[in-house]
């Protein structure tokens, strides 16, 4: 199956990218994650963002263009990063999932991908 | 001092809230073994059995407990059952004198066996159900989990990394099975009680070890982890089976494990590894009951895997006296152990004794006769490799990495993070 695999990190776990006390640990912990991960040879592709804050948003609201600096509303979470997997299973992922830096500080969220539009539709 | 008693009054009723959920689930899981066994059908057991609960906590709390609050119970569940039963003997169109006639059988039979101080205790032959060789193996856990400590779908489904629907299923099917086997729940004669209780053994030991990697979340609940529900059943095998040797010995080894739980993880959340947790945070009272359960397993003929683990860990334990483990018996204890049950883990934790008796690079040399593609993705194998690595100046960074990215509990985490940084 693939799973699209997203990791929710938390304001103090976004701050620790650029605290000198614990931006080694968290880099460490991460690229260590990732490397593992993609030693399975599960990944299809994936990516770790740029904090939040770098986010640009747009909406029409009644055929006015919105474009707007900053994250979606005051979320308690963002999205870090992420992951599309072929898995054998959602157990699987989600064993990996249990094992990702920010499942303790943040969550990790699953979700089964679309099947691709067949070309005779 | 007024503050003081009312600590104490809460910890008395904390404590008396616990022992009534004890003895109501003690309650619950008796009568399912015994309604199942006498049904042959262990969903339609646990219903019944979970409407009398339902009707005693309607109505106790203002007619107050009966004085046989078990026969009560037996007596409303039971009646759900013949309900239940009459209702599809009507749709079937079946002859209700006959069924009258069973029911009247069944009431002179429970009445019998409550009046005689209770009924007889079925839950053996339940559990060794749940492990048939029919049932997958992956599944016994959490049906011995659901069937005899009725935790729920989704907490059980949590600590096994599985959505609760998908857990719930799987549940079903495998009591369908049960149903389909048309057992009688027979508690295995003396001869073959051991290969009958290895797989049950075997699954509690599995639940321990859920629970073990879920520790992070269960720690500011004490009581609440799923370490503890195995020990439980641990208990309850133990008991219902005195005569087996392997009983005592999972026993004990999930004791010793447990009587380290508070020693595992410093004050400021730091992981301590074995050798250098401070024994005065060990339980001395669960390693004395770790030891009983010991020797009372070394009385008995035979000596299994779990016996020989408790063995090990026994040592262990001896620091807490002033004795320090002797690590070369520690690695003669393995030796056995590896001819007895070979394993992954059992090789693994070899090697690491190997490193503590002054052996890294024999530990190193079995790590690498493992298989890589069995040990690739096994935290465990990675963390004693750094470890050995280390002890025998050879690089470990990647080998640490490897541990780190399988590292599941956070503290762990930043342990192996820190040790990394101070060999690099």
């Amino acid at each position: 199956m693939r799973v699209m695999m997203t990791f929710y990190e938390t304001a103090e776990e976004f701050a620790k990218r650029h605290d000198p006390a614990a931006a080694d640990a968290y880099w460490a912990a991460w690229s260590a994650y990732a490397k593992a991960v993609e030693a399975t040879g599960m990944v299809v592709s994936g990516a770790g963002l740029q904090p939040p804050e770098t986010a640009t948003r747009l909406t029409l609201k009644n055929g006015v263009r919105e474009v707007q600096d900053g994250p979606f509303a005051d979320a308690k979470e963002h999205v870090g990063g992420f992951f599309v997997l072929e898995a054998p299973s959602l157990e699987v992922a989600l064993e990996w999932a249990a094992k990702a830096p920010c499942a303790s500080a943040g969550s990790v969220e699953l979700r089964p991908t679309m099947a691709p539009p067949s070309d005779a539709a | 001092m007024i503050a003081e008693a009312e600590e104490v009054a809460a910890a008395r009723a904390v404590a008396a809230r616990r022992a009534a959920g004890r003895a109501a689930r003690e309650s619950r899981s008796r009568l399912v073994a015994y309604l199942a066994q006498r049904m042959g059908d262990v969903v339609a057991a646990e219903d019944a059995v979970a409407f009398a609960f339902e009707k005693a906590c309607a109505l106790w709390p203002d007619s107050g407990a009966p004085d046989k609050p078990e026969a009560w119970l037996l007596t409303v569940a039971r009646r759900a059952l013949w309900k239940e039963r009459r209702d599809l003997a009507r749709a079937a169109a079946a002859a209700p004198e006959l069924l009258r006639a069973f029911e009247a059988a069944e009431a002179a039979a429970v009445d019998a066996a409550a009046g005689e101080g209770g009924f007889p205790d079925a839950r053996l032959g339940l559990l060794v159900a749940c492990a048939r060789p029919e049932i997958a193996e992956e599944i016994r856990a959490p049906l011995m989990l659901q069937v005899v400590l009725g935790l729920t779908a989704a907490r059980i489904g949590s600590a096994f990394l599985t959505p609760a629907a998908t857990m719930g299923q799987r549940l079903s099917r495998a009591k369908a099975q049960i149903a389909a086997l048309g057992l009688r729940f027979e508690p295995p004669v003396r001869e073959a009680l051991e290969p009958a209780l290895a797989p049950v053994l075997q699954a509690i030991y599995a639940a321990f070890g859920a629970g073990w990697a879920e520790d992070a979340a269960a720690v500011d609940r004490p009581g609440a982890g799923l370490a503890e529900e195995a020990l439980e059943l641990g208990r309850l095998v133990a008991q219902l089976a005195p005569s087996s040797a392997e009983a005592k010995g999972l026993l004990a080894l999930m004791l010793f494990a447990e009587s380290r739980r508070g020693a595992r993880f410093g004050a400021d959340g730091r992981y301590t590894p074995l050798d250098a947790q401070d024994v005065a945070l060990w339980d001395r009272a669960m390693i004395q009951d770790a030891s009983a359960a010991l020797h009372a397993a070394n009385a008995e003929a035979g000596t299994g895997r779990f016996q020989l683990e408790a063995a090990i860990q026994a040592l262990h334990a001896s620091r807490a006296e002033g004795v320090a483990a002797d690590p070369t018996l520690i690695t003669r204890i393995y030796e056995a152990l590896l001819v007895v049950a070979p394993s992954v883990g059992a090789e693994i934790s070899y090697a690491a004794a190997l490193g503590r008796a002054g052996e890294p690079a024999a530990g190193l040399a079995r790590l690498d006769a493992l298989s890589s593609a069995r040990v690739a993705a096994h935290q465990p194998y990675w963390a004693v490799r750094a470890h050995l690595l280390d002890a025998v100046g050879r690089p470990a960074a990647t080998a640490y990495d490897h541990a780190i990215g399988l590292t599941e509990d956070p503290r762990v985490r930043a342990f192996l993070l820190a040790r990394k940084a101070m060999t690099a």
